[in-house]
Formats: C-alpha cells, sequence, structure tokens
C-alpha cells in the first residue's frame, strides 16, 4: 500500500455535501488534499441508503425477519436521509456546471411544488402559481386578490434595489415586508404562500424584520426564476438520489489529486499551540488486512461537526419521518414527485411542515413506490409524532414509516481562524441547499481567507479529453 | 451531458452505439497508460497517478455500418484505499481489471476487483482481463511472475476476456477493446435504462437560457 504523504494542504473530514464540494473545489485549486471518512461509504448524513441499510439503521423491525424482502432488490432502493431538493436556478446547480461535476449525474424535473391551505377535514392542497399566468389561474386566490397577486408578482419582476422608482414610494431598505404587502392589499393567505411556498421562509418573523424586503423579494425570484428555467416547479433531483451529489465533487476532487481513504478513524488531532497541524487515524481495513496507522500534518483541517463536538453548538431540533407509500399524494395531478408545503399558520405552528416526494422516475425505487420524507423543526421536546402529524395527513396509506428521535442541529462555536479547524453546519431544515453552498462559501471565505468565486473553475480545465 | 451508455442510434444500414467502460486494477499496474494508448496513441513512462480527466472518449469501427464509442472512466486514484464510489459503477457496460504480470500479488488484486464488480455492477457487464507490462517480460523473460496459461484458465472459469498487453509497445492494445466492442450488445443500444437521458431528463448547461418570469435570470 502506498504511503500517505508527509504533509498536506488541507485535510477534510466527513464526506457530506458541503466537505466535498469544498474538497473538489481546493484540489481543483491546485490544494493538496486528504480526504476522510469514518464511514465506509461517501456522504454521511447527506447519504442515500438502501432500504435494508434504512430498515436496520432505524431498527424498526422485529429481529429475525427481513422486512426489506418484501420490498424487491434492496440495492434498487436509494434513500436520501436529508429531505432536500434542489433550486434549478440556484447556487449549488451553478457549482456543478462550472465544476463539470454534471458530467457525472442526471438530473430530472420535480414534477410540482404545492402549498396546503386549511387543516383538518377542511384543507386543500392547491399548486404553487409561479408566474403571472398561473396567478390568474390558481385555485388559491379569488378573482380580485388574482388581480392584486398578478400586480405583486410583476411588481416582483422589475423591482430593482438601486433604482428608488421601482420602490413604490417604500423605503426599501427600512420598511417591513408587512409593509410591501399592505401596498399591494394582499390578503393573508396570499401573504401565507408567497412567503412560505415561494419566498420559502419557514417562520412568519421575515414579515415584521425591518429590512428583509430586498432579500424577500430575491427569493421570490429565484423562485420564479428556477420554476422557469425548466417549467413544473422550482426543483431538479439527482437520478439514484442525492447521496450521488458528494460522490460526484469526491470524484472531482480525486481527479484533481485529492486523496480517499474511506472506513478510517481521527485517532487524534495533533496542535502545536492552539492550532491543529495534523492528524493521526487508523485505516481499517475490510479486506481483512490488517489496518493501517498513519501521521500526517496538515496546514489546516476542515471537517463535519460530528469531528469536533467539543467545537459544536446545537441550535435546533430537526424532526423527520421517511416514509414509503405505493400511490402518489392526493391533489398533486398524480406528480411522481414534488413538494408539499404546509404553512405553519393553517396548522397552528411556528414552523412550516414540509413534505418532498420523489419515486421511481427518478430511480430512487422501484416501480409503483413512492418515497415521502415528512420534516419541520421541533417545537416541543416531546410527541414529535404529533408535530409532522398534519403531514402525515396529506400522505394517505403509508407502507412503512422510519423515524428516529429529533436531529440535533449543529453550527461551529468559533471561524477556525484561532485553532486552523474549519467546521461546516449540519444539513438544516430549509428545502433547498442554497443554505448549504452559503455554508461552502462562508467556510472557503474563513479557511482561505478570499471569497470563493465559482465561475471560471472550468476555465483552462480539460475535464474531458475527447479522441 | 455526457450520454450514458448504452445510448445508440440507427441510421439507414450504420449503427453508432456507445458504452461506459470503467478501468480497475491495483495502483501502478498501468489502467491509465492502456487507456492513454488506445485514446491517443501515446505512453509516458514516468507518468504520475492518474490526474485530471473526467472520462475519456474513444470509437472504433467494427466494420463500415457499425461504430462503437467508448466513454473510459478511469479511477482517478479512489481505489488506492479502496474508496472507489458506487457512482463509478453505476451502469458500467463493460470493465477492464488490469494486473501487472510481472507482480504476482496484482492478479490476486484483479480478482477481488471482479468480485466487486459483480457485487456492484450491472449483472450483464463484460469484464476483461488484461495482464500487463508485457514488453518488460519480452525483454527479459524472468521478469515474468505470473503464467499466461494460469491468468487464462482463471479468466475462462470466470467468464471473462483475456488479453495480455502492453501499453508500452502498443501490444494487444485495441485488440482488447474491440474485442470487448464485439462481445457489447448492439442490438439492445438505445435508452435501456434511464440514465442513456431522453426520458424528461434535464441538461444542466452554462448557456441554458433563463427565461423571464421575475426578472432577470441570475442563474
Amino acid at each position: 500500500m502506498d504511503d500517505i504523504a508527509p504533509e498536506y494542504d488541507v485535510i477534510v473530514l466527513g464526506t457530506g455535501l458541503t466537505e466535498c464540494v469544498l474538497s473538489g473545489v481546493l484540489s481543483v485549486k491546485g490544494k493538496k488534499v486528504l480526504h476522510i471518512d469514518r464511514n465506509d461509504h461517501y456522504g454521511g448524513e447527506a447519504a442515500s441508503v438502501n432500504i435494508e441499510t434504512l430498515f436496520k439503521k432505524y431498527g424498526n423491525y422485529t429481529k429475525g425477519e427481513e422486512p426489506w424482502k418484501k420490498y424487491g432488490r434492496v440495492n434498487d432502493w436509494n434513500i436520501d436521509l436529508v429531505p432536500k431538493l434542489l433550486m434549478s436556478c440556484g447556487e449549488l446547480t451553478n457549482i456543478l456546471v462550472s465544476t463539470d461535476v454534471t458530467r457525472y449525474l442526471e438530473f430530472k424535473q420535480v414534477a410540482g411544488s404545492y402549498v396546503q391551505q386549511g387543516s383538518g377535514a377542511k384543507a386543500t392542497v392547491a399548486k404553487v402559481p409561479s408566474d403571472a399566468g398561473e396567478a390568474l389561474r390558481s385555485s388559491l386566490m379569488g378573482i380580485f386578490e388574482k388581480r392584486r397577486m398578478k400586480s405583486f408578482i410583476e411588481w416582483v419582476g422589475t423591482f430593482d434595489t438601486t433604482d428608488s422608482a421601482s420602490h413604490k414610494g417604500l423605503n426599501i431598505n427600512t420598511c417591513t415586508m408587512k409593509d410591501v404587502y399592505d401596498k399591494f392589499g394582499l390578503e393573508a393567505g396570499t401573504r401565507d404562500f408567497i412567503g412560505h411556498a415561494m419566498a420559502l421562509y419557514q417562520t412568519d418573523s421575515y414579515i415584521s424584520e425591518k429590512g428583509t424586503a430586498p432579500e424577500t423579494i430575491e427569493r421570490i425570484r429565484l423562485y420564479g426564476n428556477s420554476v422557469s428555467r425548466y417549467g413544473k416547479s422550482p426543483y431538479i433531483y439527482p437520478l439514484y438520489g442525492l447521496g450521488e451529489l458528494p460522490q460526484g465533487f469526491a470524484r472531482l476532487s480525486a481527479i484533481y489529486g485529492g486523496t480517499y481513504m474511506l472506513n478510517t478513524n481521527i485517532d487524534e488531532v495533533l496542535y502545536e499551540g492552539t492550532k491543529a497541524v495534523g492528524i493521526k487515524a487508523t485505516m481499517q481495513d475490510r479486506g481483512g488486512e490488517e489496518p493501517m496507522k498513519f501521521t500526517t500534518k496538515c496546514k489546516k483541517i476542515l471537517a463535519d461537526p460530528s469531528y469536533f463536538p467539543g467545537k459544536a453548538q446545537v441550535t435546533g431540533q430537526l424532526l423527520k419521518a421517511i416514509c414509503i407509500l405505493n400511490h402518489p399524494l392526493a391533489g398533486t395531478d398524480n406528480s411522481d414527485s414534488c413538494q408539499l408545503i404546509i404553512p405553519q399558520s393553517q396548522v397552528g405552528r411556528k414552523n412550516d411542515i414540509y413534505i418532498a416526494v420523489v419515486s421511481s422516475a427518478h430511480n430512487v425505487c422501484p416501480k409503483g413506490y413512492y418515497i415521502a420524507i415528512v420534516s419541520t423543526i421541533a417545537e416541543t421536546s416531546a410527541n414529535h409524532h404529533l408535530e409532522l402529524a398534519p403531514g402525515f395527513e396529506r400522505l394517505g396509506r403509508i407502507e412503512e414509516k422510519f423515524m428516529g428521535p429529533s436531529i440535533p442541529l449543529y453550527e461551529p462555536l468559533e471561524s477556525g481562524v484561532n485553532d486552523n479547524i474549519f467546521i461546516s453546519k449540519s444539513y438544516d431544515a430549509t428545502s433547498h441547499f442554497e443554505t448549504t453552498t452559503d455554508d461552502v462559501k462562508d467556510i472557503y471565505r474563513r479557511a482561505e481567507g478570499h471569497d470563493l468565486v465559482v465561475e471560471g473553475l472550468r476555465e483552462g480545465t480539460n475535464l474531458v479529453g475527447e479522441e | 451531458m455526457a450520454a450514458r451508455g448504452p445510448a445508440g442510434s440507427r441510421v439507414g444500414n450504420s449503427r453508432f452505439a456507445q458504452f461506459k467502460l470503467v478501468l480497475l486494477g491495483e495502483s501502478a499496474v498501468g489502467k491509465s497508460s492502456i487507456v492513454l494508448r488506445f485514446v491517443k496513441d501515446q505512453f509516458d513512462s514516468y507518468r504520475e497517478s492518474t490526474i485530471g480527466a473526467a472520462f475519456l472518449t474513444q470509437t472504433i469501427s467494427l466494420d463500415e455500418n457499425t461504430t462503437v464509442k467508448f466513454e473510459i472512466w478511469d479511477t482517478a486514484g479512489q481505489e488506492r484505499y479502496k474508496s472507489l464510489a458506487p457512482m463509478y459503477y453505476r451502469n458500467a457496460n463493460c470493465a477492464v481489471v488490469v494486473y501487472d504480470i510481472t507482480q504476482a500479488s496484482s492478479l490476486d488484486k484483479a480478482k477481488q476487483w471482479v468480485k466487486e464488480l459483480q457485487r456492484q455492477a450491472n449483472e450483464n457487464i463484460i469484464i476483461a482481463l488484461a495482464g500487463n507490462k508485457l514488453d518488460l517480460v519480452t525483454e527479459q523473460p524472468d521478469k515474468r511472475a505470473i503464467q499466461t496459461a494460469d491468468a487464462e484458465a482463471y479468466a475462462r472459469e470466470a467468464g471473462l476476456l483475456f488479453f495480455e498487453t502492453s501499453a508500452k509497445t502498443a501490444e494487444n492494445v485495441r485488440e482488447l477493446f474491440t474485442s470487448i466492442a464485439k462481445k457489447l450488445p448492439l442490438d439492445q443500444a438505445g435508452p435501456r435504462n434511464p440514465r442513456s437521458g431522453g426520458r424528461g431528463g434535464v441538461e444542466l448547461r452554462p448557456d441554458t437560457p433563463g427565461t423571464q418570469a421575475g426578472g432577470p435570470c441570475s442563474c
């Protein structure tokens, strides 16, 4: 077995999406990267697993039984552990294109984006209008409200932060979003789906906070632009599951010289003063050979929070239930995939409930099955099942339900400048990867001292040698 | 987006099919060198480990009407510490498992890779076993550590194509890929699996025009 180099520019711990994007980008930029995971597979919390692994992970079956056997070939299942989708005009898409990682992946549209109005027996599900035309046909609003919504959407399209003539007489940088909604005379229900199903805020705090209007408008635009890029919904999704994303970026890193070691435990982090300068680690061998112990130096360490629990804090608890269905969601036009948002106000909560559905159309399960993940931020410390109940109501008959304890969301205590250890955040409760790519850029800035410019990464590289 | 094999088309009498080929084998047995010889007809004795290419492509004509295009994936060094991702094997139509005929242990490693392929890849994947560095043995016969007959017997038993090759002299390199091409199911070429595109997939390209809904597209 080859020797490990005595020193690396960067050691990356954990192969989640954040770590793999950073590893790939740093390798492309010529850094010498050693990338390690304690698991025997890529992806960490952002992996996709087969149905046998899922049953074993949650342990919700009687010992001795093999319930996964009734679901066909286990490897036909690629079940995400993180319920997220890609915004088709979002930053992750941009990074994928800029690095040519799209060459390893194939994407498909998510068929629809829906929002619930009302609750209990009176709940209705409607498609989220994405442009002025759809707003006019939407069942979400009455005829006069539709006109107001249309003029709001058109205004969002022409809005320019630097041009006060487009600000409708509002002081856009200090007013609240409530002021903006008031200006257009929008009803409460309309505000609800604009803020939660288009701007994708999970709580209502954005409405009364001063100065959030430009960001809200930007979010609505991202939504609209993402829908109009391919139609139907703002989301795209990789065939074979989200777990393909970290693998794709890991391959990018490897192609540019990054060294990969799975199944490897970090025994010790070496410090000089306060600064991390290396690691001692052991690679376990699955083939029955002796474990390989090694020591190597590094200029810095990037890691997911699980590698440094003492350097991270819990900021919230995510509730999540992975459900296997054999039918599409009611009210979603038999969509093979969708996002359904239940705004908090509709069901008496503070945080929205999200449902993300994918199916055999995305090669994540055998034909006839659907995988729905219901998630929200925990508001109580007990009875998490009850908190997700409005989501379960939308699913109809559920074949299998996988739900563990609430999942703590971590973020680093420090920037990493003091100890050379740059820690990522957990995958949060948002339905997309925009906060993940924000974190990638933030870590890059903290670790490298300058901004990550994604554009132009592919310039001068030759990723495909044509004959 | 790169075509996912096998993607095929038929115009008149001519057939065109594309297949994904993956390389496997221990480090330093000459995986990349074989591909470099096949694709660019080059050889470099002091080549560093694989760097810089997502995959290489090369077409061969089986006859005047039949063209096969290989999309060749190199391990990018991820085999070194057994860290190849499932993505690597996904939808591979064929594989070349390479060993070094001057290194006794490399055939054992090759056998492990064959097992790994049978576990991870498509059931009907075409596998070829290539004993590389034939040039070293031609110069100094005592350098040979693995007898041709032994490797051939294993290949026959395991249902693999078999060649001894030299990336340096080009001996049997083209023959290796041609024999794989002949064994591939050209008539089934076409969108056999959804990954070959054209089934509602979206193409992510830098120049995809963002049509306007709510202002200038920032993507």
